[in-house]
């Protein structure tokens, strides 16, 4: 029987003060206790509307009723089927506007911890000896371009269904933004690497340093490479720099290059890492996304002594996580918010010492529904600053779009895919996550790799028939 | 990973390599360039494609130690293996055929224009290569460069070897000639300072010059933007963009300077390396 307790059991979280100067995952993870204490929470709805708030409608009730009967393998199993990357999922997605935002209990109380209920029992199946491996049984070949959340995730379904899957991948290693964007302190690489490696147990074979449009051209991938499908999953990499005077300056940098070199080539740990971070004492980020805060916090672990955000719009516009700023906040980041940079400024050798800004209000709504803002006159400062890191989004990169005819795009660079099936503008050709929909999310891009998997077997299927 | 399977020291600091990487010798054209890393937790550094043999499925690359990562390469011997090499990055140089096309190279720039010179040359362009050292010592691959161009040219500063002076000064005195020793347009490849010097040299006379810039980089696949260059008032990307772009157009002054980024923290990763290939060689 469900027990009404009005308040969310807490995630045990490392102390601030410690965790703001070292990569440590942030997050401690439920114990059994804390587990099983939280999913009696659950009222087991009889029309359960947190699974409709779900991008992949995870049966949440199921679920949490069997961590509640203390049954985690039949949990493990409930989510795996309707999410393949739970372990992430439950670390990274923005549950308050998903799931959590639906939770009947919502209304009068706070949501049940549908996350940190995932999380445990991803991270318990990460304990247990990995699944039976899929037996190939299909001759069609399919290649999948790019190792983020959407091949991967549409890779793994395809490897089930019996198909050879090969994943391209233009970087070094796997993972996509899960690799090079979201730090350490918040997903952990092991977690990430122990879904790549149950990929790998399933016989999906993934080929790094390939650029598809480079190394290979699409069409090589059916002509030459003689693949029958192809899923496109190459997300939205491309930052997007504000075009203000100074962004040249050293000093200088999208956030994409500063996380990457902290994550993906290792920077956070200069002892075994070459490629060089340079981060000042005063450091200010621009924009205030999951990106901004990702930044903005490992800056500070980088050694920034004053790390801040600056942000145009004011923090109910903010697109972050809310768990995301509160850890920012208790870690000691600074928001400047309605301020918006106008320069960046510099000293003779070019390095960036201070950022211009000029203060906002916020007026009518604007096409995106959400409050202008406006300049208040005369309200010009500087701030002192040694690095600007630009967080400002990111587009489809046209790598692959322009070395590929047919292949249709939309005014922002997107790829045009019908919405349910992922098929492109070009026949046997799927895509999904990012490189379709812009800058998105986790669950998002893995959703559209599973349907595109589903996709591509029926398209093989009625090609067949 | 990639195998070595030649190498060759060229000048005491420059070496050459010849490396298997068959489906990046199938796709380079001349200008474009690879990313590699030669150890875990290892830089990625961005390397011209020198050249590429198809049916061998080989590429050639001529690396100069510089600084830490550069060493590591340098170290290498034939047989190793590289860690990853992923490419072939960037857009390829697209000159118009039929005219003559003069590349000028300087330090391991001259290695880029072994493809750029068989390429234009096989299709009927007359080509001129003019290279550039400080002596004779210094000055690499002559001998394989003369059968693959028209006319080849070389400059050393003591005059040690050919004409006595900087390539910028012979390559004036081509334009000045006339047909059919004037380019209708020039490459130039090597030192920032000498492709600055070029883009002066041919800013005048108005001939058309493509210079091959060399940002600091860190992925290679457009996902940074540190590797922005200023062209025309525009930043542009080196690696998606680039890297080759117009010499009259680049702003230099901004692309010297962000070269200079990270000069401490380099210093002190070669130190480190130092310390530490002492410590595997004890
Ligand atoms: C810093 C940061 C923090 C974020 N935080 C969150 C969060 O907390 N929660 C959340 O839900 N979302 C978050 N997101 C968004 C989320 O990470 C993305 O929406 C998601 O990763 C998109 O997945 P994808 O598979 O479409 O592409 P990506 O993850 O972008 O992966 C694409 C992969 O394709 C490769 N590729 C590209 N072109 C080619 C090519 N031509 N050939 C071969 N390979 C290619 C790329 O190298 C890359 O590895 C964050 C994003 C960033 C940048
Ligand atoms: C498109 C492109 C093609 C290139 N082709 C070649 C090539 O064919 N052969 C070759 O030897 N090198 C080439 N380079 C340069 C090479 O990538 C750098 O020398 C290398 O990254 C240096 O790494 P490092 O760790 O050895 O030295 P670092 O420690 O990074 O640097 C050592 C010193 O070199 C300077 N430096 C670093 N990078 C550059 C650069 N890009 N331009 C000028 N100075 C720099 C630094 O300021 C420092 O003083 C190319 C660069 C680009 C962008
Ligand atoms: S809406 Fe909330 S209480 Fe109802 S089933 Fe979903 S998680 Fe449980
Ligand atoms: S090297 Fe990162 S965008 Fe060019």
């Amino acid at each position: 029987m469900p027990v009404k307790r009005a308040d969310k059991t807490p995630m045990p979280v490392r102390e601030a003060q410690a965790r703001a100067r070292d990569f440590i995952e942030v997050n401690e993870g439920y114990t059994q206790r804390h587990a099983s204490f939280e999913a009696e929470r659950c009222l087991r709805c009889q029309d359960p509307v947190c699974v409709g708030g779900c991008p992949v409608n995870v049966p949440i009730p199921d679920f949490i009723h069997a961590v509640a009967m203390g049954d985690m393998a039949g949990a493990a199993r409930i989510l795996r089927s309707a999410n393949p990357l739970p372990a992430i999922c439950g670390r990274v997605c923005p549950q308050e506007s998903q799931c959590e935002a639906e939770c009947s209990m919502t209304a009068r109380f706070t949501p049940v911890a549908i996350g940190h209920l995932e999380r445990f029992v991803a991270d318990w199946e990460r304990t247990q000896p990995p699944a039976a491996k899929a037996e190939i049984t299909r001759k069609e070949r399919i290649a999948i371009i790019g190792a983020g959340p959407s091949g991967l995730v549409c890779a793994g379904a395809l490897a089930r269904l019996g198909y050879p899957v090969t994943i391209y991948e233009a970087l070094h290693a796997a993972g996509g933004v899960l690799r090079y964007g979201i730090p350490e302190f918040r997903l952990p690489k092991e977690v990430l690497d122990w879904e790549i490696g149950l990929l790998k147990a399933m016989g999906v074979e993934i080929v790094c340093n390939v650029i598809i449009g480079k190394t290979l051209t699409l069409d090589e991938l059916f002509g030459k490479m003689g693949f029958s499908a192809v899923f496109i999953g190459t997300g939205a990499g491309l930052p997007q720099f504000l075009g203000i005077p100074g962004e040249n300056l050293n000093g200088v940098m999208s956030a994409n290059e500063f996380l990457t070199r902290v994550n993906l080539m290792g920077g956070y740990d200069p002892e075994k890492a070459d490629t060089p971070v340079h981060v000042g004492k005063r450091v200010a980020v621009i924009g205030a996304g999951n990106t901004a805060m990702d930044a903005v916090r490992t800056s500070m672990r980088m050694g920034a002594e004053k790390a801040m955000v600056v942000y145009r719009r004011s923090d109910r516009e903010m697109s972050a996580r809310v768990e995301e700023y509160h850890h920012a906040m208790e870690e000691g980041v600074e928001f400047h918010w309605l301020t918006n940079p106008l320069e960046v400024q510099g000293n003779a050798e070019g390095w960036a010492t201070g950022l211009k800004c000029q203060k906002m209000k916020l007026g009518e709504p604007d096409a995106s529904g959400r409050a202008r803002p406006v300049p208040i006159p005369d309200s010009e400062f500087v701030l002192p600053v040694d690095n600007v890191i630009l967080a400002i989004g990111t587009t489809p990169n046209p790598l692959l779009t322009r070395t590929t005819s047919g292949l249709l795009t939309n005014k922002k660079g997107c790829l045009v895919a019908d919405e349910k099936t992922g098929l492109t503008s070009k026949a046997l050709v799927f895509a999904g996550g990012d490189a379709v929909t812009g800058a998105a999310t986790v669950i998002l891009a893995a959703g559209a790799g599973k349907r595109a998997a589903q996709a591509i077997h029926e398209a093989l299927e009625a090609r067949g028939a | 990973m990639a195998r070595i399977i030649e190498t060759r020291q060229l000048t005491a600091v420059t070496k050459y390599f010849r490396i298997d990487a068959p489906l990046i010798a199938a796709s380079a054209r001349p200008g474009q360039f690879v990313m590699l890393r030669v150890r875990e937790g290892g830089e990625r550094i961005p390397i011209t494609i020198a050249d590429y043999d198809r049916e061998l499925g080989t590429i050639t690359i001529v690396v100069q130690a510089v600084g830490a990562t550069t060493q590591r390469v340098c170290a290498l011997k034939t047989g190793d293996e590289i860690l990853d090499v992923a490419g072939p990055m960037g857009g390829h140089i697209d000159i118009a055929p039929g005219g003559h096309v003069c590349g000028v190279g300087g330090g391991f720039g001259s290695a880029a224009l072994l493809c750029l010179m068989r390429e234009f040359t096989a299709r009927g362009d007359t080509t001129t290569a003019i290279l550039g050292a400080r002596n004779k010592d210094l000055l690499i691959l002559a001998d394989e460069l003369r059968p693959l161009c028209t006319h080849l040219e070389i400059c050393t500063d003591d005059g040690s070897a050919g004409f006595k002076g900087f390539v910028t000064q012979r390559l004036a005195q081509l334009i000045e000639a006339g047909p059919p020793r004037r380019p209708d347009s020039v490459v130039a490849i090597g030192p920032m300072a000498m492709m600055r010097a070029v883009a002066e040299t041919t800013r005048g006379p108005k001939v058309k010059t493509l210079v091959s810039m060399d940002p600091l980089m860190v992925d290679g696949t457009g996902m940074c933007g540190g590797c922005r260059v200023t062209v025309g008032g525009k930043a542009q990307f080196a690696c998606v963009d680039g890297p080759c772009f117009d010499a009259h157009e680049v702003d230099f002054d901004v692309a010297m300077r962000r070269n200079k980024a990270y000069v401490q923290e380099e210093k002190r990763a070669v130190d480190r390396a130092a310390c530490m290939d002492r410590r595997e060689t004890a």
